[in-house]
């Protein structure tokens, strides 16, 4: 870990462009929380770099003090994949929207997790099409009305970090738009992660599908509906911290216990284990009403090499096999004559 | 100049100033490495060549397939030789799949070399042959070798032990073998090569040797009928130096590696396999040593992509496709448009639409090179008329996109990749180096700032203090780079965008005549491929003292300077293209002449004779 940039603070990551997303919009507490989070991670200025696709949320790149890059719709993560190639020393972030990276640029997220280039990929999900005037999107739910889908969407959606999972992702985390203290932390692990950190953020879109996580997150009901993950403790919940996961050695599947009812008691809860990806794969699936859906790290496995190391290590024994290159010697490799 | 003519006796002394030979078989009997190795004894002997290789779509069709028939064809001679050749002097026909496909391009009294063990009932039916051909009198015109090569073969690497089926692969360096005989080309090279390729199976190496000596031993001593004796064609007369053979590919490969260390430039050029594409990916990943990162992305969108993102972080970015993926490209394209960052895409073009015929060659991307992208995006596009130019060409893209600050686009196609032809070994320290500065002073930046005399915007890399700004495809205010959507703005960087590609006619050499006269009754004008039909075609016609030349145009976007003008000087101008006139439309709008076109699509190159009917077609009307 890097030592925090004492001199700089939320401020000098804030670039000059005027913020220009609907009021009350989610984005402007992420856009807040990473600001304030970056002097943390100790990395200079000028090493950073967002790189993004299309979308509300794809804006964010401007509103950053360091270098940005606002490209095309769902390409973000092959652009960043050639940032990082080019120069390994930077600093990448991805930001995308629930369209962006699951929808269009889908093939894209699939491979860059699959690969493990080294960088943060921020997908800020509202379950919708924001900037083009709130058409459902791949995260949906099944019911959802928008200008598209009139009636009501039809499709199944797809849950993150399911995919993400699934794709081989080895830094899986999920967070919420305005809870600043739960996310900066995140942030900071998604940021010391080697490897492709995946990191869903619930964010809301009052405009178009306003209040989709509010259960989540208001207070009254947030102790029932989230499942806090930390690694090494049980997951519990409830008011009291009376309710738990249990495993279901029958039927491999999760559920929803009272510890001190029908004889469950702490023993019973599951203890999170971020490093257990079957586990992760079950968590990544929980969601409301069934069950309470869960937030902090799922997944981290950090031992897998990034890919832009590896690329890099060959390079260096490449380079030490066939030694300084000569580009003349190359032209003349294989058989060559002499007319005189 | 037939071979043939001269085959039969008229210079004497079994000399010819040129030939034609083509092997052709199964994909699996190995002819295009029978091809290469011909190839290079040929070059080691000294005479000027080119060369066709010509393959099936399929991997491995069934044996005896017309369909899978692959073939290679050589054109070597004592002059100036800058095409495969139209019709073929020698044919060797593995097996009549190969002989009833090629036939045809066969020269009337050309040799014809089969193997008879491979004219089998099976064989025959599968190729479409009601009789034996070699008995029933359809090969009259022409002279007729037939050899029981597989007897002769197996006979030949018994003492190896090797199974029938690896015994029988081994034909293919018999016929060499007797080819290297008829010609009398040195098989030191060969069998070095057979050693190194089949290091860890010696048994296999020295079979396949004892193979090629063995029909080279055939030609000294079998009765063959008159006439079929060894040739010789004397060496040409070339510039002096150091060469080598090179295909298009490598010679692009090697371009671009070159023009990364002239720009003081780190590569990372990322792609996504398609044929006749791939193997530029495959030879650059082979040189990780310079500073080359290779990337195969997961489709043709994200390597154009990563290509992007590369250039901005301060490399050069390249890309590479054929037709199909090129259309997958283009949105991207346009991004590098937008943002004014270098990135070089190399087009290896096949015959199109859609799979098209994607082993065979083709032109017909012109179109969408220099319009197939939304909203006036403008950019460079230059091409490579032979394997060798592809060297020049591809610095020449590098230079375009890092002095402009532009994408580029390079046109070559499956016949310059795949064909090889004897290169002078340039030395890159005879080219002008154009290094690239980045900015890194923080003093009046804005990512707008623009060379005021070349109109390239300021590259500024990320990890420079200072210079931290955003770029993006939205457009920019043309003083800040900041996002702006004034209606004046975009006129102007509309304006902008333009003048800068169209500014770069200042920055590229003038038009010039690749032979013949700079005005009189006709000129032929090309691009690409067509380089080397048209030249020879014009050669020929000038020998009869026919007014007309050869114009070769490597820069199609922006023109030279001088193209109008030039064109201007005579009274028609004729443009052959391997599509359905697409050069031929952008001359005639832009310079409001009345230019022919003269159009071919079959998957194959131009003839020489082709070209030169139409000049005499043109010129007696
Ligand atoms: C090639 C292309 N297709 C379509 C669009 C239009 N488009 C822009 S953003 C977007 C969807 C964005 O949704 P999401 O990624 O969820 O971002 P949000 O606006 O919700 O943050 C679409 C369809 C485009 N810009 N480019
Ligand atoms: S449309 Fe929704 S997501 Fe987009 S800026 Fe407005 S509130 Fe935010
Ligand atoms: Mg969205």
């Amino acid at each position: 870990m890097n030592a925090p940039l004492e001199n700089l603070t939320a401020k000098d990551f804030s670039s000059d462009q005027e913020v220009r997303w609907c009021p009350g919009c989610g984005d402007y507490a992420i856009l807040k929380t990473i600001q304030k989070t970056m002097p943390e991670l100790g990395v200079a200025r000028e090493k950073q770099v967002f790189v993004s696709g299309i979308g509300c949320s794809s804006r964010f790149p401007y509103y950053m003090n360091t270098y940005g890059f606002h490209t095309i719709h769902g390409r973000a993560p092959s652009v960043a994949t050639g940032v990082k190639l080019s120069n390994p020393e930077l600093d990448v972030w991805v930001v995308t929207g629930d369209g962006d990276g699951l929808s269009i640029g889908g093939n894209h997220m699939m491979h860059v997790l699959r690969r493990n280039v080294d960088l943060q990929l921020l997908l800020f999900n509202n379950e919708i099409y924001g900037l083009t005037k709130g058409q459902y999107s791949p995260t949906s739910k099944v019911g959802t009305k928008s200008p598209s889908t009139p009636d009501g969407s039809v499709d199944m959606p797809l849950r993150p970090c399911v995919f993400a999972l699934g794709a081989g992702a080895r830094f899986v985390a999920r967070t919420i738009d305005t809870e600043a203290k739960h996310m900066g932390p995140v942030l900071k692990r998604a940021h010391a992660h080697r490897g492709t950190s995946f990191v869903e953020i619930y964010q809301n879109c009052p405009v178009y599908n306003d209040g989709i996580f509010d259960q989540i997150k208001e207070k009254k009901t947030a102790a029932d509906t989230r499942l806090v993950l930390e690694h090494g403790k049980p997951l519990t919940f409830g008011a009291e911290n009376e309710k738990g996961i249990r495993l279901n050695a029958q039927t491999l599947m999760l559920e929803v216990v009272t510890i001190g009812e029908d004889g469950v008691t702490e023993d019973d809860i599951v203890v999170h284990d971020e490093t257990n990806k079957i586990l992760a794969q079950m968590l990544a699936g929980l969601k409301l009403p069934d069950f309470p859906e869960p937030i902090g790290v799922l997944y981290c496995e950090a031992t897998a090499p990034s890919y832009t190391d590896d690329v890099y290590q060959q390079r260096i024994v490449v380079k030490e096999q066939k030694g300084e290159p000569d580009l003349n010697a190359l032209l003349r490799t294989g058989h060559t004559w002499t007319v005189s | 100049m037939s071979a043939v003519e001269e085959m039969s006796g008229q210079e004497g002394a079994n000399q010819i100033a040129d030939v034609v030979v083509r092997f052709a078989g199964d994909s699996g009997d190995g002819m295009q490495l029978t091809g290469s190795n011909f190839t290079e004894a040929t070059a080691l002997y000294g005479n000027d060549l080119a060369t066709f290789p010509d393959f099936p779509a399929e991997i491995r069709a069934p044996a005896g397939a017309t369909f899978g028939v692959s073939a290679f064809q050589i054109y070597f001679g004592s002059d100036e030789v800058s095409t495969a050749g139209d019709q073929v002097d020698v044919l060797i026909a593995m097996n009549p799949a190969a002989l009833i496909t090629n036939l045809k391009d066969l020269v009337p009294g050309g040799l014809v070399v089969v193997d008879v063990d491979a004219f089998t009932d099976k064989n025959m039916t599968r190729a479409g042959y009601k009789a034996n051909p070699i008995e029933d009198g359809s090969l009259d015109a022409y002279r007729v070798l037939p050899i029981e090569i597989t007897k002769q073969v197996l006979e030949s690497v018994k003492p190896f032990g090797l199974s029938h089926k690896f015994a029988v692969r081994c034909k293919n360096m018999w016929t060499l073998g007797l080819v290297m005989w008829l010609f009398d080309r040195d098989r030191t090279v060969t069998i070095e090569n057979l050693e190194k390729k089949f290091a860890n199976k010696p048994d296999i190496a020295q079979a396949n040797i004892a193979a090629l000596n063995s029909g080279h031993a055939y030609g000294e001593t079998a009765e063959l009928p008159t006439g079929v004796e060894v040739y010789s064609v004397p060496k040409a007369e070339v510039p002096p130096g150091l060469y080598r053979n090179t295909t298009g590919t490598d010679a692009l490969a090697y371009g671009l590696i070159a023009g990364g260390q002239l720009a003081n430039l780190p590569i990372t050029f990322a792609s996504y396999p398609i044929t006749p594409a791939s193997s530029l990916l495959h030879t650059l990943s082979q040189q990780k040593q310079f500073n080359v990162v290779t990337f195969q992305a997961e489709d043709e969108i994200a390597a154009v992509c990563a290509a992007i993102g590369a250039s901005f972080a301060g490399s050069l970015g390249i890309t590479s496709s054929s037709g199909p993926g090129i259309s997958l490209k283009g949105e991207a394209i346009s991004l590098a448009s937008a943002t004014e960052l270098p990135l070089v895409i190399v087009n290896t073009q096949r015959g199109g639409p859609s799979t098209g015929l994607p082993t065979k060659t083709e032109q017909s991307d012109l179109n969408q090179a220099m319009f197939g992208r939304h909203g006036d995006t403008m950019l460079p596009v230059i091409s490579s008329s032979t394997s060798v130019d592809c060297f020049d060409v591809a610095i020449e893209a590098c230079r375009l996109a890092v002095q402009f600050m532009t994408p580029v686009i390079l046109l070559s196609d499956g016949y310059l990749a795949n064909a090889s032809e004897p290169w002078l070994v340039p030395d890159i320290n005879d080219y002008e180096p154009f290094p690239v500065t980045f900015e890194d002073n923080a003093e009046g930046f804005t990512p707008a700032n623009r060379d005021p005399e070349t109109l390239a915007r300021v590259w500024a890399k990320p990890g420079t203090p200072g210079l931290e700004h955003r770029i993006g495809g939205i457009e920019k205010s043309f003083e800040t780079g900041d996002i702006s959507y004034e209606p004046e703005n975009h006129q102007k960087m509309t304006d902008v965008r333009k003048a800068k590609i169209d500014g770069i006619a200042r920055y590229i050499p003038e038009q010039e005549v690749a032979m013949g006269e700079a005005k009189g009754k006709l000129a032929v004008v090309g691009w690409g491929s067509t380089y080397g039909a048209i030249h020879q075609a014009v050669k020929r016609c000038r020998r009869e003292n026919l007014d007309v030349s050869h114009i070769h145009i490597r820069y199609l976007n922006p023109f030279p300077a001088n193209l109008g003008d030039l064109l201007a000087g005579y009274d028609q101008v004729l443009i052959p293209e391997m599509n359905t006139g697409q050069l031929v439309n952008i001359i005639r709008s832009k310079y409001l002449i009345d230019a022919k076109p003269l159009n071919k699509v079959s998957g194959q190159p131009f003839k020489i004779s082709e070209v030169e009917f139409a000049i005499k077609s043109l010129l007696e009307a």
